[in-house]
């Protein structure tokens, strides 16, 4: 056992532990696995009204989904110019979101940042329902979901040719699914020790054949444990680029364009701090919702939520930073197709989406340079939703603004959604919200094996300070 | 509740009582465990294992278990994958001398779009890296679990009366049968004097 330095205790109120209270491993087990061990009645009702309301809004969504496929995806507002409008915004921003979730689990872990382990699991999940509802814009935009296997080469004789891979929506194709993969695989991998714990706790024969088939029959063995760090330290290794390159190639759709406003080489890292610091307010909304709903308090303590506001502080000022940089280069390159984009953004029809993301990615973060607003609940939570509108408007503002004034003033035009844009959009919100609910309650939502490692160094580093006599040696 | 019943499962495999798994014990901490695996290795044997609720840091040192290789085997996927993508964006892309001898449906039908060329290394890099990385991802995931041998529906150490708290609270360690000098009787004894509680000789 490596020797755990001790933790300086003038300086226990600063770096607090993350697993307080030295409580043993068999409690720990305890209270991640009753919440999945429930029964009907015991889980809050607050759960189950939420769960019934946004699992209605699925079925809202599959019946938008419906409609559109019978009908075409002239129900949208998609018009001349705008012939990319809610739905890429949307995909961009659930896409966007996911990230955190990898980035927390790979990055994070990369790193040794020991704070990750109670909010991993969690985050890992929103990053698959994140990327399921983006999933749904470009299937649907389609326009005929059923030909979706075009998009992949698969040899077929009713299209007679393969994709074009020179075009940055084929290279979104294989982004997106291997993203979806990797994650899927990561999040099992490290579900895989718990599960087994969910099995040997089983007093029912089903539950005891659901969590016995998902747990492969692991057993915890030594042998067993060294390849599997081993296995989760190359997924975590790999997840790491690819997070990055996954928005870097949405990026692309806009950047190798040559639209005002898109053709631009800070696209890439631009997408990614701000895909980074949406997800991290997602995480922090779905966080504190199921720390209030299945009291979570003692495991996701307040020292978890101000990392994760310092990581949103430095996130959203990196994309502020952003913002400025583009009006810059657009001033300074001399192209006025450029500069009259940028002057459109700020001051043209779409004004008040321009000052909405300024206001809530780039100014409203920096109130987390403050220790007491960023340990304040309903501040963090408040920020946390402006963040989400921030960065979906965003996304709308750089795709909508750049299209509603073309080259020819002829063709100008301006965006409306219709009632079925915004309703799909709501639904994709139940779904998520449904999926992660579902997910809270019948798979362990904490990483019970990481939290008992983390709580077996602190049992050393928190150790109360040993008699004298024994100091000597 | 078992998710098999194991004596059935046993029968089918020809398991009798007769056979032995291995001597087990239990520890509460993982320092005992680290301490424990230390002596009883010292003592001479060298089939030990342990199963712990989480990965116990120094546990394969005291125990003397090897590294993992499955890093070396993963790297050989992942090159697999870049080729696979070079290979595909290649041939629908840019093989057009041979497009005759290619099968109906897997022909390449070249486009000019853009006037960019039919193919190049810069347009691949993407496709290139997200190949590389779902072939590496997949490499792993199976790796793993052929590897480690799992899954599996039975194990003998299921037959130890407190395996199902490895997942939960309890440290064990285990002393295979297979080791030369393995002597239910003795072995039993030395596991209770590096201190293990709930010393059992495991049958399977």
């Amino acid at each position: 056992m490596s020797v755990a330095v001790r933790q300086d205790p003038a300086l226990i109120e600063t770096n607090p532990p993350l697993v307080p209270g030295r409580r043993d491993y068999h409690d720990l087990t305890e209270q991640i696995s009753t919440i999945v061990e429930a029964k009907v009645y015991e889980t809050p009702k607050k759960y189950w009204v939420t769960l019934s309301i946004t699992s209605s809004i699925v079925v809202l969504l599959l019946s938008m989904l419906t409609y559109l496929a019978v009908t075409g995806i002239g129900v949208w507002g998609n018009n001349r110019p705008i012939g990319w409008a809610w739905d890429i915004t949307n995909f961009v921003f659930w896409i966007g979101i996911g990230h955190a979730g990898t980035l927390i689990s790979a990055i994070l872990f990369l790193f040794r940042q020991k704070w990750r382990t109670s909010i991993n699991r969690s985050a890992e999940a929103m990053t698959l329902f994140a990327v399921m509802c983006a999933a749904i814009f470009p299937l649907f935009h389609t326009g005929r979901p059923w030909r979706a296997y075009w998009l992949f080469p698969v040899p077929n004789t009713d299209l007679n040719m393969w994709q074009n891979f020179r075009s940055p929506l084929i290279w979104d194709v294989f982004a997106v699914n291997t993203y979806l993969m990797v994650s899927i695989l990561f999040w099992y991998t490290g579900l895989v020790p718990d599960v087994a714990t969910l099995r040997d706790r089983a007093k029912s024969k089903i539950r005891a054949w659901v969590y016995g088939s998902l747990a492969l029959g692991w057993r915890g063995s030594a042998r067993h444990w060294r390849h599997y760090e081993s296995a989760y330290l190359i997924l975590a290794g790999i997840s790491t680029p690819l997070v990055l390159s996954v928005h870097s190639v949405v990026s692309f759709d806009f950047a190798t364009s040559v639209i005002p406003g898109w053709h631009t080489t800070i696209f890439p890292p631009y997408f990614v701090a701000g895909a980074i610091f949406s997800g991290f307010a997602m995480v922090m909304t779905l966080l504190l919702i199921s720390r209030w709903l299945l009291n979570l308090q003692n495991l996701i303590t307040m020292k978890h939520l101000e990392n994760m506001n310092k990581i949103m502080l430095v996130t959203g000022s990196i994309v502020g930073y952003s913002y400025a940089t583009e009006f810059f280069i657009a001033w300074y390159s001399g192209d006025v197709y450029e500069q009259f984009t940028f002057w459109n953004r700020a001051f043209g029809p779409y004004w008040w989406a321009a000052w909405t993301i300024y206001t809530c990615n780039a100014f409203i973060p920096q109130i987390f340079w403050f220790k007491k607003m960023r340990t304040s609940l309903w501040v963090m939570f408040i920020v946390s939703i402006t963040s989400n509108i921030g960065m979906w408007f965003e996304r709308f503002v750089i795709i909508a603004t750049s299209l509603t004034r073309d080259f020819l003033p002829t063709s100008w035009g301006y965006f409306h959604p219709t009632w079925v844009d915004m309703l799909t959009l709501f639904g994709t919100f139940g779904l998520f919200f449904t999926l992660f609910l579902l997910f809270a309650r019948f798979l362990p939502m904490i990483a019970m094996s990481e939290v008992k490692g983390v709580a077996a160094v602190e049992r050393h580093t928190f150790a109360p300070p040993e008699p004298a006599a024994e100091e000597v040696h | 509740m078992p998710q098999f019943d194991i004596e059935q499962i046993k029968d089918k495999l020809g398991i009798g009582e007769d056979k032995v798994y291995a001597a087990m014990g239990s520890f509460t901490t993982p320092e005992e465990l680290v301490k424990a695996g230390r002596k009883v290795r010292e003592m001479g044997y060298t089939k030990l294992d342990a199963m712990t609720p989480f990965p116990v840091h120094g546990i394969d040192d005291a125990l003397g278990i090897p590294y993992s290789k499955l890093g070396w085997v993963v790297i050989f996927f992942s090159i697999t994958g870049t080729c696979l993508a070079l290979f595909l964006q290649w041939y629908t892309g840019g093989l057009q001398m041979i497009k005759n001898l290619i099968p109906f449906g897997l022909s390449p039908y070249p486009l000019v779009i853009g006037g960019k060329p039919l193919f190049d290394f810069s347009f691949s890099i993407p496709i290139d890296f997200e190949l590389t990385v779902a072939f590496t991802a997949l490499a792993t995931f199976y790796g793993l679990w052929i590897t480690i041998g799992l899954p599996r529906m039975y194990h003998p150490s299921m037959n130890y009366r407190n395996a199902h708290r490895a997942t939960d609270d309890r440290f064990l360690l285990v002393i295979e049968a297979t080791d030369p000098m393995f002597d239910a009787q003795r072995a039993s004894e030395h596991l209770r004097s590096v201190g293990a509680d709930e010393v059992e000789v495991v049958a399977g």
